[in-house]
This record gives C-alpha cells, structure tokens and sequence, in this order.
C-alpha cells in the first residue's frame, strides 16, 4: 500500500504558555486540494511549518509520503508557497526559477526546461527578464507560486497564494492549482477567502485554538452546522413592533427589523408568506439563503475579533 | 504640536534599541577607546622603544653607555635574543644578526656602538674623526629612530659627564696655550672623582634625572634596514588597515543577506529545498570570503597603480594572507548577522564591534605608536593579525612560511567562529 501524502497523528506543539497545536491528527489522501481554514492565531502556520519539518514538535509525528517531516526524502516531495512574496527583488523571474530550481536539486536540461515551463505556467514568460521588484503583485503572486513548485513535487502546501491581488490574478492562480491537482499533486491550501476554499477544495478542516473542530466536504460541513435548513428572511411595511410576535409565534425572530425563519424545504416560503397575507402583514421583500461556509466559519469559531 | 513631535521622537528612539545604542553608547564607547590608543589612560604606559644594542668597542666607555641605555625608562636596552625555556643563554647580538632581527620585526631599531668608540666618544663640534654610533633602523616605524637618537643624547650627557669634562679640557688647552702639570694633576683628580659619583649613582640604581637633551654630543648614522628600496613606505600598511576595516563592514553586510531571507520568506523556501542550513551558511560564507578577497585585490591594485605598491613581487604571499584574512571577516560577519534579529540591530552591533576591533587593531592608527597595553589588545582582534601579515609579506620581504603565525590565527579563529555561528543559526531552523 503507497504510503499517503501527508499524515500527522496526535501532534502538540507549545509555545512557552500558549498552546499553538492541541492533539491534532489528519489524513490527507493523493490528489486532492485539502483547505484549512481558521483565524487568525488557530495554529494554521504552525501546522504548515510542521509539515515542513520547521518545528520542533513536543509530541506526536508528521510524515510525507511515508517519510518523516524534515527529512531530505521528504522535502524532496515537497513544496512550500510562503505567504509572504519569498523572491529576490532584485534577481529577474528566470534567475528566480533557476536558483530555487538548482536548490531543489535540478541541474543542465531538466533545468532549463523547468524554469521555461514554470514561466508558462505563471503567464511570465514575457516577463522572464524582468527583475522581479518591477512586477505587479499579481504577477509576484504567479511567481512565488511557480517556484515553490519548480521542481514537481507530489505534495505542495500553498498559503493563502492570492493575499493583495487584482480578480484576473487570483482567477489565473485558481487555474494554477486546479491544474495541480488535475495532474495529481496533492495540495494544502489555506485561506481566509471562503470562496477560493469553496471553489477549489475537495475537503476542508476548520482550525481553531489549535485543534481541528470541524472536516469534511463543504456539504458535509454545512449539514453538520445547520442541518437541512435554510434561512428565509422576510422584511415587511408594519412596524417592527407589530411584526415580532408574528415572526415567534411561527417560529422565528426578529433581527434588525427583518425576520429570520428555518426551514426545510423551499415550499414552506408558500405557507409563511400565506400567513402573513392572513394576519393583514404586507411583505416588502423575501430572500432564501442556503448556508454556506462562512456560515459554518463564524457558527464553528464565533463572530469575535480574533489578533 | 511642537511638544507632540517631540514627545514621538523621544519614544520612537527609546524603542528603537539599534537607533538608541547608535546615539549614545557607541560615541561613549568610542570616545573612551581613542582615549586609551592616544595614551590617555592612567596607567597605560608610555611606548618605550625597543633596540638592539651590539658593543663592539667592549671599553670601558662603551660599557657605560649601555649601561646608561639599560637605564633609561623610554628604552628597552635588549643585548641578546631571549632565551627560550630550557636552551642555553644565546650569544649576544652582533652588527649582522641585529640587523636581520630587525629586519624580521623583532624591534624597530638596533644601535651599534662601533670600535674605537671608548676613546674619543664626544664632540662638541661637527666633522671631527670620531667612530659614528650606527642606528639601523625600520622605517615602518618612523617614530622610533628618532626617539632613540634623542635618547642616545641624553644617554651620554647622563652616563659620560666625565668623558665630556676631558673633552671641555683639552679645548681649553688648545685656546690657553697650556695647563702646567700640577693643574692636570688636580683635573685628573677631580675627574676621577667624578667617575666614582657616577659609579655609586649607577650601583644605587637611580634613574638618572630629567634634563634637556642637547643634541650631537655623540656621532649618529641612522640607517634604514627594512624598507629602504621602498617607493611608498607606509602605503603597504595603510591598504592592509584600511582594506581590513572595510571588509569587515562589508562581511557584515554580506552576511545580513540572511536576516534578508529570513524576513522575505526565502529562508523558508530555501530550508524546505534540498538544502541544509550547513550548506546554506556554507554557501554565504564561500560568497563573504570571493568578496572580500575581490575587494582586497581591489585595493592592494590600486595602491600598485596610484603608490607604487610593490604588489607583483609578493604575488604569493599577498595570495596567502589575502584568502586567510578574507575567510576570518567572512566568518565574523556571519557570527555577527546570526547573532542579530534584525538589520538595525545587525548595523547597531556590527559598528560598535568593527569601528573599536580597527580602532585597537591598528587599522586607524599604528599600533607601535599605541601604549603597550593598547597593542597587546590589539592582537584579540583581525586588523592587528593581517596587519602584521601583510606589513611581513610587503615590508619584510618575508617568506610565506613566516606568515604561519597570522595564517593559523586568521583560518583558526574564522572557523570557530563560523561554528558559534552555524550554532547560532538554529534559531532559523526550527521556530
């Protein structure tokens, strides 16, 4: 049996009093775009850099493809996106490839062919000699993403890859890690975005104080929030004082003058507004919202601000 | 508002501990090491100069002088080599091996008292026949021959007061037209008297008293040993001080590349790539030493086009010292950027260390002219150790295999401190 991209069992990991990995175990299986979502301060970049064998665990293990984290056997299958724009400002896109490529080993015609593809890939290679402290953010995006993963590796941790770019970047780099995993690789992708987790992970953990509170598919996640529910929010030209005990006494309340109502199917939009229509309530305006991952993000991690 | 701007100055500074060390401490500091180079400190020592004395007239005139110069407190009067632990007493200095040891830097001067000194050693007058005392002398040191020619003045006022009485006589004699002989009879009494003061002063163990030395008592050949074929004296010395102190500087820099990585990211990237934080700080060290070399050849090429450095007939030995001295400040400038957490920090301490390392090492200023105890503090630093390195291989003409003691300090110290560093530098490989 082919060991999996990555598995981390019991890890624990402190930091003088704080406690930045609480017993966190996971499984990630070949191919897919694996999201971690938390806020700020979850233990999110801890849990990358343990991946990457940056951190000396106080307990439990990490192992890529069967190799323990940190080890040359291991680094060789992987790649790492930093957040931060982790170029030489002053070196072009194509020096940029070529050191980090001979970094990880590759050397002569594997070489160059790999720069000449990553520039592709990255829509730089009209840019190749350009220094990079000219490039647009976007376009430092693509960079930083190419070199991470110049020299083809099974396994790439990518960390929040579109922070500070314009939507055409994003949506190239989006392209970027769907190609990715097309071809197979399997990817770690953290984010704050929701919607880039939503469009691009097969399966997402939600990460906080440490410890992973939530995983699953998207849908998976949102049953297990809300259930089957959706929301339906009505607002009405009666005074708010008027429409509050209609909005309890058919089980749902009032919220900044607009009443919040859980149901099951969509039909059951017909009998609220056929109540309402009874009880001589004018309906001003109706919308159905099905819960999504934000949803489940701030019903999993609290609406508190975070550091 | 005024107050206000104020008020944000001071608190930005009192948080800025780079800006803060800049500010205050680093003019202390500095003023404090100059004081003590420039003899400013209590106790530090006036510089004595150090000579070789060789007495070839063996008088009894002779004798005195060198006692006389034994006793003197700005000399250190040294007739033979020291002898080493367990070997028999060396044979005193001669006219030829004075001048290979001064030649080797074993002092900057030697004196030779040469035959027929003793019977007639003053004069009061220029050209007469007397035998000249001969200074060799090494003109790297441009201070000291004058020193001890002065001192050899008072030497002989001091110690001869006698020779110079018979001296005044015979002069008279001359003038007068004739002493009669009971008149000589009573001279020599006196000036016998006169020799026995001068011997019980100098078994007591005085010091002789302070006075005024009148000049050319005694006849003096100064004679440059080392150095006099050379174009542009110093200029040797001032490339190896000056080109020491800005490599220094720019090994820091160099080695603040890596503060550079950690902050952008590319640390990360990096140790995550196939490479070790070994082969990394390896790899910057490799780079620090190319550009320190490049930079010293720079310069010494320079002072071949611009001060007629002799730079091509000491290819070898400028190669040794050169790779040794480079690889040294390439270390420490990576011991000094693995020690700082950021590139203010990095600037703050790198100044302090580097601007005081030249101050003491020689770099700005000679360190024979320092007091003793300055120049002996001078060798805890690189600048003392490629000076003298580089003053053997330019100024000596020594051959490389005199080079063994800077070379073993430079390679030896750089390696160690290329190992605190890499064990410094764990604190970027796990956080």
């Amino acid at each position: 049996m082919n060991p999996l991209p990555l598995q981390i069992n019991n890890l624990f990991k402190r930091y003088g009093d704080i406690t930045a990995i609480d017993h966190v175990s996971l499984e990630v299986t070949p191919g897919i775009c694996f999201g971690l979502l938390g806020p700020n301060g979850a233990g999110k970049s801890t849990l990358i850099r343990s991946i990457s064998g940056r951190v000396r665990l106080d307990a439990g293990w990490v192992t890529v493809f069967g190799q323990p984290a940190g080890s040359a056997a291991a680094r060789a299958e992987l790649g790492w996106v930093p957040q931060e724009i982790a170029l030489y400002p002053l070196l072009t896109c194509r020096e940029n490839l070529e050191a980090f490529g001979r970094y990880q080993g590759l050397r002569g015609q594997a070489l160059h062919k790999a720069i000449r593809t990553s520039l592709d890939w990255a829509v730089l290679a009209d840019r190749a000699q350009a220094p990079v402290k000219t490039l647009s953010g976007g376009m430092k995006r693509r960079l930083n993403l190419a070199a991470g993963i110049i020299h083809r590796p099974r396994l790439v941790l990518l960390d929040e890859p579109t922070v500070g770019v314009d939507p055409q970047s994003r949506n190239r780099i989006f392209e970027m890690v769907e190609d990715l995993r097309n071809e197979g690789t399997t990817v770690i992708y953290t984010t704050h975005y929701m919607e880039e987790a939503e469009r691009l992970c097969n399966l997402i953990a939600i990460l906080d104080h440490g410890r992973i509170i939530a995983q699953g598919t998207k849908e998976e996640l949102v049953v297990h929030s809300f259930g089957r529910h959706s929301d339906v929010l009505m607002r009405f030209a009666a005074p708010p004082s008027n429409v509050a005990a209609w909005a309890t006494a058919h089980g749902g309340d009032l919220k900044d003058s607009v009443a919040h109502f859980a149901i099951e199917r969509p039909a059951a939009i017909a009998t609220l507004l056929d109540a309402a229509a009874r009880d001589g309530l004018d309906v001003i305006d109706v919308m159905l919202r099905r819960p999504n991952l934000e949803s489940v993000f701030l019903q999993l991690t609290g609406r508190e601000l975070r550091q | 508002m005024i107050p206000a701007i104020v008020r944000n100055g001071f608190r930005t500074l009192h948080r800025d501990r780079g800006a803060l060390i800049l500010s205050f401490i680093l003019p202390i500091a500095f003023f404090s090491i100059f004081g003590m180079v420039f003899g400013g400190v209590r106790n530090a020592g006036t510089p004595r100069v150090r000579v070789l004395v060789v007495d070839e007239d063996r008088s009894q005139t002779s004798a005195r002088l060198l006692q006389g110069l034994e006793r003197e407190p700005s000399l250190v009067a040294v007739t033979r080599p020291e002898a080493k632990h367990g070997e028999p007493v060396p044979a005193d200095y001669t006219a030829l091996t004075a001048e290979k040891a001064v030649k080797q830097g074993v002092a900057p001067a030697a004196l030779i008292i040469p035959r027929g000194f003793g019977a007639n050693p003053v004069s009061f007058a220029p050209g007469s026949t007397r035998a000249s005392i001969r200074i060799l002398h090494d003109s790297s040191d441009p201070v000291a021959a004058q020193v001890l020619a002065g001192m050899l003045q008072k030497v002989v006022m001091m110690s001869m007061p006698d020779a110079m009485a018979n001296l005044g006589m015979q002069y008279f004699e001359q003038s007068s037209g004739g002493i009669t002989p009971e008149q000589r009879k009573n001279i020599e009494s006196q000036l016998s008297l006169f020799r026995q003061q001068i011997e019980r002063r100098n078994h007591a163990n005085n010091p002789p008293a302070q006075s005024g030395a009148a000049g050319g008592l005694v006849a003096v050949d100064i004679r440059d040993v080392v150095g006099e074929k050379k174009r542009s004296p110093m200029i040797s010395f001032y490339a190896a001080g000056v080109g020491v102190m800005f490599l220094l500087f720019t090994a820091s820099a160099a080695g603040g590349s890596l503060l550079d990585e950690a902050d952008n990211g590319t640390l990360d990237r990096i140790l995550s790539s196939h490479v070790s934080m070994t082969t990394l700080l390896g790899g910057k060290l490799a780079y620090s030493t190319l550009l320190a070399c490049l930079q010293l050849t720079l310069m010494f090429l320079w002072g071949a086009a611009v001060f007629h450095l002799d730079l091509f007939n000491h290819l070898p030995g400028f190669f040794v010292m050169t790779v040794a001295t480079s690889f040294a400040v390439a270390s420490f400038g990576m011991l000094l950027a693995s020690l700082a957490r950021t590139r203010a920090q990095l600037s703050a301490i790198s100044t302090l260390i580097i601007l005081t390392m030249s101050a003491v090492g020689g770099s700005m200023f000679p360190r024979f002219l320092m007091p003793e105890m300055m120049q002996k503090a001078g060798l805890f630093t690189f600048n003392a150790w490629a000076i003298d390195g580089f003053t053997k291989v330019f100024w000596r003409d020594e051959p490389i295999t005199q080079l063994a003691p800077q070379v073993a300090v430079l390679i030896g110290s750089g390696i160690v401190l290329f190992l605190i560093a890499r064990r410094v530098a764990r604190k970027w490989e796990y956080n």
